[in-house]
């Protein structure tokens, strides 16, 4: 008798603790649900390949072994237009310890990517997407957003609005090649 | 004749049998003793004959007006309604069959008798569908739904024949207001198609410049007198009646001036009624109900939401949202509509439970009943009419 | 535990109410019963029973019926409260603020609460998701404790009974046995062709019909609990595509959260109802409400990329079908839908100009700009050409002397230019606006004069993907199905004992439906002449009934 009714007891605790914790693992992940993320840190980044105002391809696993500084960004954007010419600067610095600046243009046209580019003496290649193929890979909202991906092809860190030339140099020391 | 024509007058044919069958489904209980009686039986024969024929022509009224429309009479608030009105009457034959009660029919065509009056006063007019409604979903859907709120109708005549008998309204009680309130609603909407007819005989049109509530310039006709005038109104048509109060720019004073309207008229004919006959309208029908058999009405009422009820959740919710997948991308989005069919289904769910396992039956089972359908209504004409939402067809 | 011993000697567990074996009543409260509860009839619900530990009560709450309702009636009540006003989701605003200004400049101070208190987004609220999981808890906690003494109750059926239990029956007659030993097999006869399973046993004959129906309530609320089971599981990730897209005439896109998939659009189309032509009986309403559309259509092309290609590698894309995307005929592949939800008609495409001269107003040329794909240089023929030095698509203004676009859309495109001609060979700098051309570096003695625009429409789609569609649809069928049995069928039983001194007992029972029992029991009552049954429940027919008997 009274071990029926301890099995009962276990029983009963386990239904009610279960459905209890399904209800609020819901009810939590509802309330966060725009917050869930497609790719995290450490993951590996998503291969991709564009073509460059110059119409040679790049490919992103082409460069492990480097560090890539990926930057999204779009001729309209402020913050864009900012922080590249900084960029363009710790380029000069850092190309030559192995980091790579690829920076993928949103679905703009050529002219106005090119127009861009020799305003602001870029030297760093920067890719059209056109189909916004990469960008939905990358899920990237808002623009500019940079993903820092080390040697390994492993996302490092997701840096999402403007960079000031600070932040820059410091991201890319962080994933230099040793 | 145009088509069209020809479905019009076949639902006044529709109109008139179901008038006539009410008065043999009254001569049915009215020389009807103790017991059944031979005449009784030849009475309620007659009523349900009238009722049939009326019930074909409501049909070939449905068929017709589908052949011309191109799509099922369904698509706005007139011919949905009156759908639901024929259904109603669909559902009381079939219950008839089954228990063979005249008494049924005298409540249950007046009823059926006040929706399609009450539809005939939203615009007739044959709407082409827009692309939102262009699927097969749409006769599925929304003929499943009617049907089910119709049976479910039927179990609140099931409910008022209970209370009328029950309800002791010798004795001054919170049931006596309450039978005697849902009876003025009742007249209520008799005042609406009153005030609305009488208007309309009038031809009156009063337009008017308004600012609404996205402070736009808009433009709007009233077809009554206008009691209440739209927020920051402006007459345009000379000679009409100046506007007694402006409302702000969230209440369509438009629609509230029909209400107040249909509430004078209404409050009218019912002082009326008592001042004729010296009596409540409770009272006025009790003698009626008081042949009833309590035990079989609250049978029926529980057999027709029995019934009811799959049918309604068929189509109200499964194949609404089977549709609404197809058409809105998503099976549910709390629209009011879809809100308040979960709030129907929600609220007979909770009727069947306290039948079955809270003992409700008799009068608490009848009020239940009729407060379903009042939800019922309610989905159909306040959810329309007020609250503004993707169903806001008509 | 304590056992209660009937006086037939049957030991029943504790809580039992009817006896399982001859059905007398146990409790004091049964005793005094006029009908008895036949609910679990010779069982007992036994979480009743036990009170002890709070899990105990726990379980207990959800497993009454009352709560439950309870339950029902506050998700009904909150619901309601929530169409008062509309929810955050149809409220034209984006951010928190803008919401809550909307609600309070629209509907005042009772929008202002009304937005305070939650209720703008109260379907998404914590406490309402708590109420449908409340609800959730209730439906199987209840079943799982009915389960088994329904079970059992249904399982166990003795033919015979003890009287009182007969006497409790809401159906019931005794009298004379007029056919004497064939009045059992007479009655067996005629409820055999009304397609009753009988038993008989010494001198007792139960007939049984519609016993599945008492099992609808739970297969329903099984299929209530997958498809609440479903619901939830649309808030892991990866179960559920919910996303929009934007896709002008021509362009090619990879559709979000569809990896490897690609969709052009070739055309949008919107059509109107014409009165004119073959919509004439729709006349009255389309002069009554004005254009009503009748199609809103996306013509598309769906792509795949091969298997070995990356994102970015657009060249080699396969064709996998051409579709008319329709309101209500959402495009399907592989587990997604791409429905046609929303448009912007007229979005600028192409901008055509004329180069002329100012003080003649002679014509050199035409030029068109392809907005989407603007050019260097264009050649207006005649030695004449127009060098693009700067394009700015919306534009907004100007910053330190600098044209600004505030977006990459061109719906205000302003252009920077330089133009040549045989008489001005060393160019003339011109910034050309929609409305506005300014010569920065002096007057010029040509212009370029704005001719008209080729406009492309863009479809806004949504695109989901949905795994638990299957559960949920699982979940209705059943329910449906439970719903169907329990309403539309009824489980019906009929007792007739040959008692003692020569007479007959009947008794009937239903879950539902009285009246179709007492049609059938009239039947087996004229066929083996049964003394005539009373309905214990229905005093105003019994009256009437004794009334007709006496007068007649």
């Amino acid at each position: 008798m009274a071990q029926t009714k301890q099995k009962r007891f276990i029983l009963r605790t386990i239904i009610l603790s279960v459905l209890v914790f399904a209800i609020v693992y819901t009810i939590y992940n509802n309330a966060t649900k725009e917050k869930v993320e497609v790719l995290g840190i450490g993951d590996e980044a998503p291969d991709f390949t564009l073509v460059d105002l110059n119409g040679e391809e790049h490919r992103l696993s082409d460069y492990k072994g480097q560090g890539v500084f990926l930057n999204f960004w779009g001729t309209w954007c402020k913050p864009c237009a900012k922080e590249m010419p900084a960029m363009d600067r710790q380029y000069e610095t850092f190309k030559e310890q192995g980091v790579q600046i690829l920076a993928v243009n949103i679905a703009q046209s050529d002219f106005e990517v090119q127009q861009f580019a020799s305003q602001y003496g870029l030297d760093f290649p920067i890719v059209i997407d056109k189909t916004k193929s990469v960008m939905e890979a990358y899920n990237i909202d808002p623009l500019p957003t940079t993903l820092l991906i080390n040697p390994e092809g492993k996302i490092e860190q997701i840096v999402r609005g403007e960079m000031t030339e600070q932040d820059i140099a410091g991201f890319m020391e962080q994933i230099r090649p040793e | 004749m145009t088509l069209v024509s020809i479905s019009s007058n076949l639902l006044f044919v529709a109109f008139v049998c179901y008038l006539i069958a009410t008065m043999f489904f009254g001569g049915a209980v009215k020389v009807s003793g103790s017991k059944t009686s031979a005449s009784e039986r030849r009475w309620g024969r007659i009523g349900i004959i009238v009722t049939i024929v009326g019930f074909i022509a409501n049909l070939a009224y449905f068929i017709t007006r589908w052949i011309a429309a191109g799509h099922a009479p369904v698509s706005n608030l007139f011919e949905f309604t009156t759908a639901f009105g024929m259904m109603v009457v669909g559902a009381f034959i079939l219950i008839y069959f089954i228990y063979k009660t005249p008494l049924l029919g005298l409540f249950a065509l007046p009823i059926a008798i006040i929706i399609i009056g009450f539809a005939s006063m939203f615009p007739r007019d044959i709407n082409p569908l827009i692309p939102a409604l262009k699927s097969y979903w749409l006769t599925v859907h929304v003929t499943t739904a009617a049907l089910g709120e119709a049976i479910l109708a039927i179990s609140a005549v099931a409910g008022l024949i209970y209370l009328l008998k029950n309800v002791d309204i010798t004795k001054k009680t919170k049931q006596r207001f309450w039978l005697e309130a849902v009876m003025f609603t009742l007249v209520l909407v008799l005042g609406f198609v009153a005030s609305t007819t009488t208007f309309s005989v009038m031809d009156y049109e009063a337009k008017f410049n308004y600012v609404d509530k996205e402070q736009k310039e808009k433009e709007i006709i009233y077809n009554t007198p206008p009691i209440f005038g739209m927020n920051e109104f402006e007459a345009l048509t000379p000679g009409t009646m100046t506007p007694l109060a402006e409302m702000p720019s969230i209440v369509n004073a438009k629609k509230l001036t029909t209400v107040t309207w249909s509430l004078l008229f209404g409050t009218v004919l019912y002082v009326l009624l008592r001042l004729i006959t010296r009596k409540s309208i409770s009272a006025l029908l009790k003698p009626f109900a008081q042949k009833a058999n309590s035990q079989l009405m609250d049978e029926i009422g529980y057999r027709a939401v029995s019934i009811g009820f799959p049918v309604f959740t068929l189509g109200a919710l499964i194949f609404a949202m089977i549709w609404a997948h197809e058409a809105w991308s998503r099976f549910w989005g709390w629209d009011p509509k879809e809100v308040w069919a979960l709030i129907t289904w929600l609220f007979y769910a909770a009727f069947l439970h306290l039948r079955l396992s809270r003992g409700w039956h008799g009068e608490k089972s009848a009020w239940l009943a009729v407060i379903g359908f009042i939800i019922i209504m309610f989905n159909l004409i306040a959810v329309n009419l007020i609250i503004a939402g993707l169903h806001s067809y008509a | 535990m304590n056992n209660i011993i009937c006086a037939c000697g049957h030991e029943n567990p504790e809580g039992t109410v009817l006896c399982g074996n001859c059905g007398r009543p146990l409790t004091k409260e049964a005793k005094n019963q006029k009908l008895a509860d036949m609910r679990y009839e010779g069982t007992a619900r036994r979480s009743q029973t036990y009170n002890k530990s709070i899990i105990d009560k726990i379980w207990n709450f959800f497993s009454s019926v009352k709560i439950g309702i309870t339950i029902i009636v506050a998700i009904l009540v909150a619901a309601a409260i929530g169409t008062i006003l509309p929810q955050v989701l149809y409220v034209p605003a984006t951010t928190e603020a803008d919401i809550a200004a909307y609600y309070e400049r629209v509907y005042g101070t009772f929008g202002k609460i009304y937005y305070e208190l939650g209720l703008s987004d109260l379907y998404g609220s914590w406490w309402f998701q708590t109420l449908i999981g409340m609800l959730g808890i209730s439906l199987i906690v209840a079943s799982l404790d009915r389960f088994i003494p329904l079970y059992k109750s249904l399982k166990k059926q003795r033919t015979k009974r003890h009287e009182s239990f007969m006497k409790r029956q809401r159906l019931y007659a005794q009298g004379e046995n007029i056919l004497g030993e064939n009045s059992l097999a007479k009655s067996e006869e005629k409820l055999k062709e009304l397609r009753y399973k009988v038993t008989r046993e010494d001198g007792a004959l139960l007939a049984e019909k519609g016993r599945f129906a008492r099992w609808g309530p739970y297969v329903n609320h099984v299929g209530l609990i997958i498809f609440l089971f479903g619901v939830m599981l649309r808030a892991l990730p990866g179960f559920y595509v919910d996303e929009t897209m934007w896709i002008r005439e021509g362009e090619t896109r990879a559709i979000p959260e569809a990896p490897g998939f690609y969709l052009e659009s070739k055309e949008f189309i919107l059509e109107t109802y014409d009165k004119a032509t073959e919509d004439e009986v729709f006349g009255e309403a389309i002069d009554r409400v004005g254009t009503i559309a009748s199609n809103y259509q996306t013509d598309v092309v769906l792509y795949k990329k091969p298997e070995e290609a990356l994102p970015g590698q657009t060249d080699d894309l396969k064709e996998v079908k051409k579709e008319s995307i329709q309101v209500n005929h959402p495009l399907k592949f592989e587990g997604y839908s791409v429905f046609q939800m929303d448009f912007r008609l007229d979005e600028l495409k192409t901008m055509h100009f004329k180069l002329s001269n100012k003080a003649s107003g002679e014509t050199l040329g035409d030029l068109a700009i392809d907005l989407v794909n603007p050019e260097t240089s264009y050649d207006v023929g005649k030695g004449s050409k127009v060098e693009l030095l700067g394009y700015y698509p919306d534009f907004s203004g100007f910053e330190n002397g600098e044209p600004q676009t505030k977006s990459p859309v061109p719906n205000n495109p302003a252009f920077l230019v330089k133009m040549f001609t045989p008489e001005t060979p060393e160019g003339e700098t011109s910034f050309v606006a929609i409305k506005q051309t300014v010569e920065p570096l002096g007057d010029n003695e040509f212009k370029l004069e704005f001719q008209n625009v080729d406009t492309r429409d863009v479809s806004g789609l949504t695109i989901r993907k949905d795994k638990t569609l299957w559960i949920l649809a699982l979940g209705g069928l059943l329910f449906m199905i439970g719903v169907a049995q329990g309403s539309y069928f009824n489980h019906r039983r009929i007792w007739i004992h040959e008692s003692t001194e020569g007479h007959l007992v009947v008794a009937a029972h239903t879950n539902k439906n009285w009246f179709g029992v007492k049609k059938e029991l009239d039947q087996v009552t004229e066929a083996a002449q049964l003394p005539p049954y009373i309905d214990q429940h229905d005093t105003e027919g019994q009256e009437l009934k004794e009334d007709g008997e006496k007068s007649s």
